[in-house]
């Protein structure tokens, strides 16, 4: 710009010296003034052009450069731009997860044999002898729409074949606290039902599961949950169902529903350090023709009879758990206290060894509490302690000689394991256990146990 | 709202009671019983809506400097809850039942992403039934989505530790990063309550200046810092690094997320002889025992910073935070 000015003045002290030089008159003199004026005008006019030309021209320059740098910023950011600009099919991928899990267990009694007071019910422990492998689940999970998630689990049978254990979808959208679930998923209520087996904190889920829910209850229906609008979590739920789970016995060729649940589960923190949940759940189904084999009776039939039994069930059940990490740092340690109680009454008729049909009630309760402790970082140590309560039935005269009302027993067990996570992924657990499940049978258990899950990083439940 | 209930609550029952003579007393037992009733009624129905009336914006942050930024965005306009507190892993959070019930009323969640809480956020949005925080609507806000990621992998792989697909997610470390993402969170802000426009575009306004000069101010402070060699407790660091010009020069986990062994540590303290570090880092919510372990043994300072907002006492706000992580750093250097 500079150079441009003073090229102009030059021009300009030239032009005018030899003109001031000569001796002119004074109106010569007026109109060389003029002229000189005009002149210096029309320089001024052509000097501030120019400067405005060059202002442009830099500013263009200077944008062309932040244009360039942007440019290699969105380069060097190969993710952003790609997560944007990608669109094929592939990007659409759901969440995929699998679970692989196996055991050795080593153990004296035969698994067959339920707990005492307890044929009528399920016996499904969930292990077996020496080296096996568990159920692999599949899990797939995506947003369907802006409405919906859908997820799916699928259980893989150590000995072939391929179980539906959650295919459910889930409304994301209803907004003011509500949710609604349809398909096959795990019941709402209790503590324990809805974690997925590769949470839990022991091999084996506790008896009062194992006989009243046979490990864990999943119904083929409708959930709806409201959640409340406070600062404490209040949730209320109702679910739908056709009775599928024990003690459902899976509704067929009927209309309308076979199994109801209503739950309500509070919960809060106290300070960082503390949180807790407690919960109540009502769970009701009609049975029908449900048979149990190897029922023992008061004849001491070998290897027992087989019973039907159809009539009512009604549940409840009490849950708590409470949380303590030190300032909340769950990852280097914490303490988890849980524990739950179920009471079952059951009332209607009850058919001995397929031939003599009466009625029976009976109301059975178990509970179990545990505590598991991260001790350090990646290691835990965890304690159980289960009981069963199989009640006193009420049974018809036609059966009363043959049916065992009272069998004076609780089935009990004792449960420690310890395990190790490597990794947020990878889990190896030793377990020991006494049980006393069996009246007469008591036996020592020991298991060792890996659980790892690989693929999608999926989120747990409190 | 709040008024409008209390009035029905105190309605006198007398009023709609039943009189017979004949009976009055055990009427008026029957009445006693019918007012305690409804006391404990009203009561719970106060409890119910009591924490429904604000007339500020519910602001669910996941972290503290997020809480802390939208703080000095929005002023006293919104009323925010910090789901996670300085000394917890921010990885390591759980699900619980606090955090749904806080989900369930909020109109913005503003978070980090980037994967940083995959492991229970999801849980808890899925829980809530809220569907104006939903990922993917103007209510759900994520940090992450507005800086330049480092560390993206190239390879995803657990076998690399618990990697992020979408880079390093502890974008706080660096003070730069404040202002895209202050940016970001005020239009967030303005588009959810419009009516406020002025006071955010004022808040932000103040804050970027003051932001921009305490940046520069930090930057001058730091300048002996630039090409210190360190070491990292965690890969929590790459931003701070990038920004302050600190050689990161070894990691005390073997891999992301990973525990360190003893025989690991053992290695990195030879490797030390090699290349010496002036300082090992560490967060404030992360155990001490390692980079102690290693300090000793290189005679070094192991130093640990705030790493978000109340990470130490000294770290009230943001810009207390930086503060405190320069003046420690330097410290860590004498």
């Amino acid at each position: 710009m500079s150079r441009y000015f003073y090229w102009y003045v030059a021009l300009a002290v030239l032009l005018g010296n030899p003109l001031n030089a000569l001796a002119a008159t004074d109106d010569d003199l007026q109109a060389i003034r003029e002229q000189i004026q005009q002149l210096k005008q029309n320089y001024e006019q052509r000097i501030s052009q120019l400067e405005q030309r060059l202002q442009q021209a830099e500013a263009n320059s200077r944008q062309a450069e932040s244009i360039a740098a942007q440019a290699q910023a969105a380069a060097q950011q190969p993710t952003r731009s790609g997560a944007v600009a990608t669109s094929s099919e592939s990007s659409f991928n759901p969440a995929v997860s699998l679970i692989l899990s196996g055991t050795y267990g080593q153990f004296k009694q035969d698994t067959a044999v339920a707990a005492t007071g307890f044929a009528l019910n399920a016996n499904n422990p969930g292990y077996t002898q020496g080296l096996s492998l568990k159920e692999s689940e599949l899990s797939i999970a995506a947003n369907i729409d802006p409405q919906f998630r859908g997820a799916a689990t699928f259980a893989l049978a150590p000995a072939g074949g391929i179980s539906v254990e959650n295919a459910f979808v889930q409304s994301s959208a209803l907004g003011n606290g509500f949710n609604l679930k349809m398909g096959r998923f795990f019941s709402g209520l209790g503590y324990l039902n809805e974690q997925h087996a590769h949470a839990w904190d022991f091999v084996d889920q506790p008896l009062v599961y194992r006989v009243l829910w046979d490990n864990q209850i999943g119904e083929d229906g409708l959930q709806l949950k409201w959640l409340a609008p406070t600062d404490m979590f209040v949730e209320v739920g109702g679910e739908l169902g056709r009775g599928r789970g024990f003690p459902g016995t899976d509704r067929q060729n009927k209309n309308g529903a076979g199994a109801g649940v209503l739950f309500a589960h509070i919960g809060d923190d106290i300070g960082i350090e503390h949180s807790w949940r407690a919960g109540l759940s009502l769970h009701e189904t009609r049975r029908v023709n449900a048979v149990s084999t190897g029922v023992p009776d008061l004849l001491n039939t070998a290897g027992g009879v087989s019973n039907s039994f159809s009539g009512d069930s009604r549940t409840a059940g009490l849950d708590f758990v409470w949380k303590y990490a030190p300032n909340g740092n769950l990852r280097e340690r914490y303490l988890k206290l849980q524990g739950e109680y179920f009471r079952r009454e059951e009332s209607g008729l009850l058919t001995y060894n397929l031939a003599t049909t009466d009625s029976y009630a009976v109301a059975q309760s178990g509970w179990y509490l545990q505590g598991v402790y991260q001790f350090m970082p990646a290691w835990r140590s965890g304690l159980r302690y289960d009981r069963l309560d199989p009640g006193i039935a009420a049974v018809g005269a036609l059966n009363a000689g043959n049916v065992i009302s009272n069998y004076a027993f609780n089935p009990s067990r004792l449960t420690w394991m310890v395990d190790y996570s490597p990794s947020e992924f990878s889990r190896l657990r030793l377990q020991l256990a006494r049980d006393d499940s069996r009246q007469g049978l008591p036996d020592n258990q020991l298991f060792l146990q890996y659980i790892m899950s690989l693929g999608a990083h999926g989120a747990h439940q409190y | 709202m709040k008024t409008k209930q209390s009035v029905v609550c105190e309605l006198s029952p007398l009023g709609e009671m039943p009189a017979y003579p004949s009976s009055a007393q055990a009427n008026a037992r029957a009445g006693e019983r019918y007012v305690v009733a409804r006391k404990i009624l009203c009561a719970f129905l106060l409890l119910l809506i009591s924490g429904n009336v604000h007339a500020a914006l519910n602001v669910f942050a996941c972290e503290p400097e997020w809480a802390a930024l939208t703080q000095q965005l929005a002023g006293n306009q919104a009323s925010i809850y910090t789901a996670t507190g300085a000394l917890q892993d921010p990885h390591r959070v759980e699900a619980r039942p606090s955090l749904i019930a806080k989900a369930r009323r909020a109109q913005l969640l503003v978070c980090t992403g980037a994967e940083l809480e995959i492991g229970w956020l999801p849980v808890v949005l899925r829980e809530s039934g809220n569907g104006a925080i939903q990922s993917g609507s103007s209510g759900n806000f994520e940090a992450a989505q507005y800086v330049t990621m480092l560390e993206v992998p190239a390879r995803l792989d657990r076998a690399e530790g618990d990697v992020h697909a979408s880079g390093n997610p502890h974008i706080q470390t660096d003070a730069r990063n404040f202002l895209p993402v202050a940016e970001a969170l005020s239009k967030r802000l303005i588009q959810l309550d419009p009516a406020n426009t002025q006071l955010y575009q004022q808040q932000y306004a103040t804050f970027s200046q003051q932001w921009r000069a305490a940046i520069a101010k930090w930057e001058k402070q730091a300048a002996s810092l630039k090409d210190v060699p360190v070491i990292v407790q965690h890969k929590g660091f790459p931003y701070l690094s990038n920004w302050l010009g600190l050689k990161q020069v070894a990691e005390l986990e073997p891999k992301p997320g990973l525990e360190p062994s003893a025989a690991y540590l053992a290695k990195v303290l030879n490797e030390l002889q090699q290349h010496p570090a002036r300082m090992v880092l560490r967060a404030a919510y992360q155990d001490g025992r390692p980079s102690e372990w290693i300090a000793q043994r290189a005679h070094i300072p192991a130093v640990m910073l705030p790493y978000t907002v109340g990470g130490t006492p000294q770290a009230t706000d943001l810009f207390t935070l930086f503060d405190d992580t320069i003046q420690r750093l330097l410290a860590g250097l004498k």
